[in-house]
């Protein structure tokens, strides 16, 4: 076992590693969820500053134009994507908790077929809405 | 916890490439980890030119070539030569597999070889899976009971016996729990799918009185809990089980008996 007086090295890990679907799925999941978290600070934030009257909804308003709007823009859409992911995986996740779907093809081809989904309702969402 | 790169030592430095076998026509390239325990330095790949005509199918045979016929000084473990034994577990193409029932002809081009993921290494393709071998003593792989011995053996009906597929026939190559990302960060508090498919072998079998107290010793937020199903267990399995699954399964069976 690894202690402070171990000289030998450790074996490469995440360098060598050939991921599979399920692994990028399941990274996605952590980082959707991160990015879930900021979304719903930043919607709150939103929603107060609204609340708060036309002067300080002004704030938003300065960021929705110019540069500013396209980065506010591509901030929106990623989180419309970050919501649908998350919730797409999180149905397989409750799949999983009932111990259902586990073999390893099925897996990686669900994993690819939910990352799809997720980009056709954002897109979706943002054509139609 | 998490850390994506390889601490001070342990980054893989470029290293010799052996000349190709004489007379050799058809040969396959092997990009494989080296680390001398007494020269020190930095681990390095080597590159080896293995001659395809006078070398078996698997990458064992290649290794066992390399050995043989070109670097004396390659170390890594072997026995059964057909996928048993769980020895020569290694990662071959990226993946954690065994190398003796993987063919050469399985992988493209050149073929990267390293010893199994996030391990201390002992010497090139061996690390030491001391911490890997005391958490599968943790789980008492073995019949617990309370009841008086039988005379002769402890009976079992054939649909219980048929539970234990699937789970019996590890072979404690470490493939898996070397291949789980969760593994990598947490090894030393988070059991690994290796040994939770053993708990749950032993959990699961209509013969064993010491399921409530197997369960209680895995009911804490590191020992099961860290699983997430990130899959690798199962996708890399040389016999082809499923610790996910059997992962899923303890963890359901956590939630049945609190309801």
């Amino acid at each position: 076992m690894a202690s402070k007086a171990d000289t030998r090295p450790l074996s490469p890990h995440v360098q060598v590693w050939r991921w599979h679907a399920t692994m990028a799925s399941s990274i996605l999941h952590r980082a959707t969820g991160v990015a879930n978290y900021i979304g719903a600070v930043l919607t709150a934030i939103w929603l107060v500053l609204l609340a708060m009257g036309p002067e300080a909804y002004g704030i938003v308003e300065t960021l929705q134009t110019g540069v500013l709007g396209v980065i506010f823009t591509l901030v929106l859409i990623g989180f419309t994507f970050s919501l649908t992911y998350h919730m797409l995986n999180g149905i397989r996740h409750l799949a999983w908790d009932a111990g259902k779907g586990f073999d390893p093809k099925g897996s990686n081809l669900r994993s690819i077929l939910i990352i799809i989904a997720s980009v056709v309702i954002t897109a979706l969402i943002w054509i139609l809405a | 916890m998490v850390q994506l790169t390889l601490p001070k030592g342990s980054e893989v430095k470029k290293g010799k490439t052996w000349p190709k076998p004489e007379g050799a026509k058809k040969t396959r390239t092997f990009k494989i980890y080296r680390y001398d325990p007494e020269g020190g330095g930095n681990p390095t790949w080597d590159t080896y030119q293995v001659d395809l005509e006078r070398c078996g199918p698997m990458v064992l045979d290649a290794l066992l070539f390399i050995k043989n016929e070109i670097d004396s000084t390659l170390a890594f473990r072997r026995s059964c030569r057909e996928g048993i034994c769980g020895s020569c577990s290694m990662n071959i193409g990226g993946r954690n597999t065994i190398a003796c029932t993987s063919g050469i002809d399985e992988y493209n081009g050149t073929i990267t070889i390293a010893p199994l993921p996030h391990q201390p290494v002992v010497k090139d393709l061996i690390p030491d899976l001391t911490q890997f071998y005391a958490q599968h003593a943790e789980m008492k792989p073995y019949l617990i009971t309370d009841s008086p011995t039988p005379e002769k053996e402890w009976r079992q009906s054939i649909e219980d016996r048929e539970k234990l597929d699937g789970l019996y026939e590890c072979i404690m190559c470490a493939s898996c729990s070397t291949a789980c990302p969760s593994y990598w960060w947490n090894g030393d508090k988070y059991m690994g799918p290796a040994a939770l498919l053993h708990a749950y072998r032993w959990i699961v079998d209509s013969r064993d009185e010491a399921t409530g107290e197997r369960l209680d010793d895995l009911e804490d937020p590191f020992k099961l809990y860290r699983c997430h199903t990130i899959m690798n267990c199962a996708q890399v399995c040389p016999k082809g089980l499923n610790p996910a699954e059997a992962i899923a399964s303890i963890k359901g069976l956590m939630v049945e008996r609190q309801s």
